[in-house]
């Protein structure tokens, strides 16, 4: 797992464009949403490629963890992230 | 024995239920919620095993449903043993489930799945090495080839045996960090000080009370002082982190866990950003250009294919086979033995009739749930949800919503049936009480009789106006319903894409048979005895004679008594309003009834004395009325078995109705004013 630093220029997985790789470093939100992010593995350090968006422009497709998971982009904004 | 089967959704856990349980295997709803409840039950080596599947779950947290009803069956129905299934070729995130079930101090296996897949990848999985790191049995399988499974059962009910549930351990041993370890023990051991709580799994409520899990806090009534020390140490907990919040930090320590125990046993060959062949597949059908047209394709052929000539002719087939065949048996014998009159209408007009009616939707049940299975098994439902959801989520619903919305052009029954194929309860019931606004097919002989005798020269243009008022009302009642009744209870859209697999026939062919069944047996039941009461209100007064002329039986009585209610919309003849009551049966009965009613031969004559009756306004009015009301009782029939709940199933009975109600009210106000 890569080593984050708290002063590292960040942005969040929302913000990312198809192609893009990236390394959570928090996620925000609360509730019901928030603990299914970080309970399908969306946890600090773990890195996520977004492959793509859906036709009309959300949601998002990304790939962590060896698998597929759709989000909005909505909640992706949530999600702060580090580009690599 | 009791062997309960857990695993996330997609882990091959129904193929693995199936293969055990054979045709063995019951399928119901668990109480109160529409959350399906599956069990079954085999004998193996002598002993009766009774195997329930679990719901497909993700984690135990207290947001879903599902969730909750695996917590709840595991820590109050306490099976013998645990089965949980994961797939192979995605483990992290499988076992993750997996790391909390063990807290729950119950035996368990670890089936992992799809070891042909994973194989055929180039992975290596050493199932020694991940039962000694995680302390349980580990069993390699293949559901869909059946390999390994015997094995899989042995080890299950040799556990059985051997060890039992025992709340003082959690089951094997999983290694968090130092922080995290002490403080779930520190939190177990202000539990066990409490007598009272001894014998409930406490090491799964200590993790839940570390998450602050109302759910579990609600189970125990810890008293004031124990929760504030509990509170003490998740603060000090939360302290030792930057991230400084106890779920995210708690779920970090199990993927950490994980992840080492994942890198020690598995050997990864294809390098991350490899295609494979589900990747190649996904680049086409969820492309940014032909989404929408493949999406749309694959509507039309789902939806053609079920109300198309193939499922007509099969309908027709039956509707032969019962009003025809079957009928014209009973009426020979009837004949045969002298029987009076009422005989006939009670046993061939309204048992077999009505049965028939219901039955006759059965064919298309049936290609329904082919085309449903296969979009779903293969992969590419939740491809749709993906592409449709920016556009439903607008109005309170997800993506997977469009599936039942077009069905419902075609006949209401089976669109309903449909929305099974949504996870989330609340979807799945704002969906189903907007379907029925969706015009069925049974509505258009309505149309087609009212919008010809009224506006024959604007007649495609009245009834496409019925379609759309229909799906307006449909958005507009998706808005409202989601601002009130189902207000605040916004299920989160994550989605699982799983990997396109080719769908099993089997699985197809008992998905299918399982929906068919559920119908055929409310058919046989409730339509039946609902047949008989309409057709003796239909025939009898009240004072309980046979009646010549329908306008004497209880019905019309009711109908007249009821009348004046429709004339502030414009229809307040009783005989508009016995038609109505008569369209709970089937809406199509609207026109027949109103042709007895009327006294006309044919449609024709009833078209000549309609505009004696009806306004050009009033007419619009009753069609929209008619298009939006209460829907049948086969759909509502339906709609109380997939809601699981005859309130539920009332309200949205009542819901139409009122909608129905306001808006044929409205038209027929406003456009008084601007006609006259």
């Amino acid at each position: 797992m890569a080593n984050i630093s708290r002063t590292a220029p960040t942005t969040t997985l929302g913000d990312l464009r198809p192609g893009q790789s990236c390394i959570i470093v928090a996620i925000g939100g609360q509730g019901a949403i928030k603990r299914r992010l970080v309970d399908m593995g969306l946890t600090p350090g773990c890195r996520v490629f977004l492959r793509k968006t859906a036709p009309l422009g959300d949601p998002l497709e990304i790939h962590l963890r060896g698998y597929e998971l759709s989000l909005r982009r909505a909640d992706a904004k949530n999600i702060i992230v580090k580009k690599v | 024995m009791k062997i309960a089967l857990t695993g996330n959704p997609n882990s091959g856990k129904t193929t693995l239920f199936n293969l055990y349980t054979g045709s063995n295997q019951y399928v119901g709803n668990w109480a109160g919620v529409t959350v399906e409840k599956k069990e079954g039950a085999f004998s193996y080596n002598g002993q009766t095993i009774t195997l329930v599947d679990l719901p497909g779950i993700y984690s135990l947290s207290p947001y879903s449903m599902e969730e909750i009803i695996t917590r709840n069956v595991l820590i109050n129905e306490r099976p013998d043993v645990l089965i949980d299934v994961v797939d192979g070729s995605n483990i992290e995130r499988n076992l993750y489930l997996a790391v909390q079930l063990m807290e729950l101090s119950v035996p368990m296996v670890l089936a992992v799945n799809m070891m042909d897949e994973l194989e055929a990848r180039g992975d290596k999985l050493d199932c020694g090495k991940l039962s000694r790191l995680l302390g349980v049995p580990v069993v390699p399988i293949t559901a869909r080839k059946a390999q390994n499974t015997e094995l899989l059962l042995d080890t299950a009910v040799e556990l059985a045996r051997t060890s039992s549930y025992n709340p003082r351990r959690p089951v094997g041993q999983i290694q968090y960090d130092n922080t995290t370890s002490r403080v779930i023990r520190e939190i177990y051991a202000l539990l066990w000080e409490q007598p009272k709580l001894r014998g409930l799994p406490l090491w799964f409520y200590a993790s839940k009370l570390l998450e602050g899990d109302q759910q579990a806090i609600q189970a125990l009534q810890p008293d004031k002082k124990m929760l504030n020390k509990i509170e003490a140490l998740v603060k000090s907990y939360e302290a030792t982190s930057f991230y400084g919040d106890r779920e995210t930090m708690l779920a970090d320590a199990r993927y950490k866990a994980i992840t080492d125990i994942v890198a020690k046993s598995m050997v990864k060959r294809g390098g991350e950003n490899s295609l494979t062949l589900s990747d190649k597949i996904d680049l086409v059908v969820t492309n940014r250009v032909l989404a929408l047209p493949i999406f749309l394709l694959m509507m039309f052929l789902t939806f053609a294919a079920t109300f198309g000539p193939v499922g007509d002719f099969l309908s027709e087939g039956i509707e032969h086979l019962l009003k025809n065949v079957l009928g014209g048996w009973v009426t020979a014998r009837l004949d045969a033995a002298q029987a009076p009159g009422w005989t006939y209408g009670l046993l061939v007009d309204a048992v077999i009739g009505g049965v028939g009616g219901v039955l006759t939707f059965l064919p298309q049940i049936m290609i329904l749930f082919t085309c449903l299975s296969l979009l779903e098994d293969s992969g590419y439902m939740a491809r749709a949800a993906f592409i449709m959801d920016k556009l439903l989520h607008k109005i309170g619903l997800t993506g997977k919503s469009f599936i039942p919305m077009l069905m419902g052009f075609g006949c209401t029954t089976p669109a309903v049936m449909a929305a099974r194929t949504m996870e989330n309860e609340r979807d799945r019931r704002l969906t189903i009480m907007i379907t029925p606004f969706m015009s069925c097919g049974a509505r258009l002989p309505i149309y087609a009789l009212f919008a010809g005798t009224f506006f024959a020269s604007h007649q495609g243009l009245v009834v496409f106006s019925m379609y759309l008022i229909g799906m307006v009302v449909a958005i507009l009642s998706g808005l409202i319903l989601k601002n009130t009744l189902f207000r605040g209870k916004v299920a989160p859209f994550v989605m699982e894409l799983p990997p396109y697999r080719l769908p099993s026939l089997d699985a197809l062919g008992r998905h299918v048979w399982e929906k068919c069944k559920g119908f055929l047996i409310k058919a046989g039941t409730l339509i039946f005895s609902m047949s008989v009461v309409i057709w003796l209100l239909q025939n009898f007064s009240w004072s309980l004679q046979l009646v010549e002329d329908n306008a004497q039986s209880i019905f019309a009585s009711i109908g007249k008594a009821v009348a004046p209610v429709f004339a502030p919309l414009g229809f307040g003849n009783w005989q508009a309003a016995v038609s109505i009551l008569a369209g709970l049966v089937a809406k199509e009965t609207v026109v027949t009834s109103m042709m007895v009613l009327y006294g006309a031969a044919s449609q024709a004559e009833l078209a000549a004395i309609l505009p004696t009756v009806f306004t050009n306004l009033s007419a619009f009015s009753f069609m929209v009325f008619c298009l939006l009301y209460m829907p049948c009782m086969s759909a509502f029939v339906s709609i109380r078995r997939e809601m699981n709940s005859l309130k539920w199933a009332l309200g949205t009975a009542l819901f139409s109705t009122a909608v129905a109600y306001i808006v044929s009210l409205l038209l027929y106000q406003i456009g008084k004013i601007f006609l006259l």
